[in-house]
């Protein structure tokens, strides 16, 4: 078998083997100059020969940072795109709405007990506080279930917060982890070099009942970021750019890989950019591993983790690059129905969009910088009159901080009302429903028909910076 | 599994898991309950309109944005034999095989369809049959691992 990973002075010659979907096995040859598939290992001999004689015997195995993680996780052998594969999982995560459906298909497939309670992590985060009966009948089971199976990582009411905010703030989630949820924004974990992807409700139970699940390999987009970012502009503003470039479609089973000068993003500008991978159809979005992330992992845990090394992750492997130039975005907002349908701030402020709502919070957009964001533009004005301005801070412990840099009181005293955590308004859930024909602008990440509410009511996706000056102005821009 | 004939719903490109089964009905789990819903925000017709044993065919993207199973839950609860697409959200697509809902990934057999033509589909020949246009087009098989999902009914089965 050509399988040896080589040093990274002899990387002139790059092979891997792998399966394709057909179940076949293939030989990928990559030299500096060409590449070539064989099916046969004599022919991948005979091609490597042919590419640089003598090579002795010096092969590199090639992956992106997503498939890296995954091969280290199914045995170490290396993986390649559209390959299946039954990894080891680190963290499976569940909330309100999609736990109940994984615990009834747990136990109906007779499962007694999880595979590690330790690798569990459940969220009680879309409809509570219980919104209704029905919403409470949700929440019991999962607390019943976690009180059943021993899951400590489990997320009530006084200590939950909206679980893409809560994970990384509890610890839970480190470089080079594999994670699954049930919640397709799990993709935000991605930000700290960790393969996280969204999945099913089955998918969560098998993964609970056996510690592992099946995955196609991805190809990967990579996105190298130049430059720093202009005032005002924000993680949010990147994505909505990226996502308006490719489209909702755009990185569909693919992995969003974002090198470059990754270190003008904040640690919480990165979540917000791999939030909204789910949003170009990505299976997840990846940072590398650099000081910010470690300063930030190491402020919130003693756990040893991994670090992948990506100094041998060479630009050939990626399906196409992307060069987003910090220095040239501006705040963007995504119209409705779809977070493709961008178009600058300065741009759409022509066309003097009433709003009746802002919300400002979400997995996307609820952490401290963003309560700070809009605290900021709001502070000593006044919410414009007919304006509703929801602010969501993501967990306690960001609503707690809010408070007492006193940014939640300047929210108040200028009429926004404030709440628990809770992802509420962002799915059309509660706190914040919207009417027939209103407009809101949103911090959230999807503007789909009725999502927030009535299916005639209409969206506009932002930043805090954003929402918080049209929540003043009572306009967009 | 070759599958009997049944009436083609036509939508287009992007229709989303919102669009699907709207989040505000989450609250409960049933999908018998839930599946008077399926697709009522862009079509609040088909739910009632929809007969056990008929496809949905849509563009690009079927199932794009949340996790939730029960998007394709609510589409078999419908009774809906299979959902033909240009292409499918990954979420969506592992979901659909995880609970055993069919689902074919044929381009041209999505472009052609219009609303109400007679289709069937056989998975194990990989191919949809027009019966309206006197069409049949093929679909490349799934891979081993996955055919294997879908030959037992579901992940869990």
């Amino acid at each position: 078998m050509v399988r040896r990973k080589c040093s990274p002075k002899n990387r002139t010659i790059a092979t891997y083997l792998s399966k394709n979907t057909t179940d076949r096995l293939f030989y990928l040859i990559k030299t500096p100059v060409s590449f070539v598939f064989c099916h046969s290992e004599p022919s991948a001999k005979k091609a490597l020969n042919a590419a640089q004689p003598p090579h002795n015997s010096k092969f590199l195995i090639i992956m992106t940072l997503s498939q890296k993680i995954l091969s280290a996780h199914c045995g170490g052998s290396a993986v390649a795109p559209s390959q299946m594969i039954m990894a080891d999982v680190d963290l499976s995560l569940g909330n309100d709405v999609t736990s109940p459906v994984a615990i009834k298909a747990f136990s109906e497939s007779g499962g007694k007990a999880v595979h590690d309670p330790e690798k569990v992590a459940i969220v009680l985060d879309h409809f509570a506080p219980n919104k209704d009966i029905e919403s409470a009948r949700q929440c019991a089971a999962c607390r019943a279930f976690a009180a059943e199976q021993g899951i400590k990582n489990f997320f009530d009411v006084g200590q939950m917060g909206i679980e893409h905010a809560l994970l990384p703030e509890k610890g839970l989630a480190l470089p080079e982890m594999l994670i699954v949820g049930a919640d397709s924004h799990t993709c935000t974990y991605g930000a700290l070099g960790c393969f996280s992807t969204g999945v099913g409700s089955t998918d969560l139970a098998y993964s609970l009942k056996t510690g592992k699940l099946w995955f196609r390999v991805p190809q990967a987009i990579k996105v190298t970021l130049k430059g720093n970012l202009p005032p005002n502009v924000s993680g949010k503003d990147v994505i909505l750019n990226l996502i308006g470039k490719i489209g909702v479609s755009g990185a569909r089973y693919a992995s969003l890989e974002f090198f470059g000068n990754v270190s003008a993003l904040s640690m919480d500008d990165r979540f917000t950019v791999c939030n909204m991978a789910i949003e170009a159809g990505a299976k997840n979005g990846i940072f590398p591993v650099d000081d910010v992330t470690l300063e930030y992992v190491k402020s919130r845990t003693n756990k040893k983790f991994e670090k992948t090394d990506t100094s041998d992750i060479r630009a050939d492997e990626y399906e196409r690059e992307i060069i987003i130039d910090l220095s040239k975005l501006k705040p963007t907002i995504a119209r409705p129905h779809l977070p493709e349908n961008t178009v600058t701030l300065d741009e759409i402020a022509k066309e003097k969009i009433k709003i009746d709502q802002a919300v400002i919070g979400s997995c996307t957009n609820g952490r401290l910088s963003d309560i700070k964001a809009a605290y900021e533009v709001i502070k000593g004005k006044k919410i414009a009159r007919g304006v509703r301005c929801i602010v969501i801070p993501a967990t306690q412990e960001v609503y707690l901080q809010a408070l007492r840099l006193g940014y939640i009181e300047a929210l108040i005293e200028a009429g926004a009302a404030v709440s628990t955590p809770t992802c509420g308004p962002c799915l059309g859930g509660h706190m914040g429903i919207l009417s027939d024909g209103e407009v809101a602008i949103a911090t959230t990440n999807r503007n789909f028909i009725g999502r927030m509410g009535s299916k005639t009511s209409k969206i506009y996706l932002a930043s805090p910076y954003s929402a918080a000056r049209a929540a003043i102005s009572g306009y967009i821009g | 599994m070759n599958m009997k004939n049944g009436k083609a719903y036509t939508f287009g490109d992007n229709i989303d898991t919102d669009a699907i089964i709207a989040a505000r009905y989450l609250n409960v789990s049933d999908f018998d309950k839930l599946k008077a819903h399926c697709m009522e925000d862009i079509d609040d017709g088909f739910a009632a309109a929809v007969k056990c044993g008929d496809y949905i065919v849509a563009g690009e993207n079927f199932g794009c944005g949340s996790s939730r199973e029960h998007a394709p839950a609510v589409i078999k609860a419908c009774g809906v034999s299979a959902v033909i697409a240009k292409s499918f959200a990954r979420i969506f697509y592992r979901n659909a095989i995880n609970i055993g809902l069919p689902i074919v990934e044929c381009a041209d057999a999505a472009n052609d369809a219009r609303n109400g033509d007679v289709i069937s589909v056989d998975t194990e020949r990989g191919t949809v049959n027009n019966e309206t246009l006197g069409k049949t087009y093929s679909f490349p098989p799934y891979p081993a691992e996955i055919a294997q999902i879908i030959k037992r009914g579901g992940l869990l089965k």
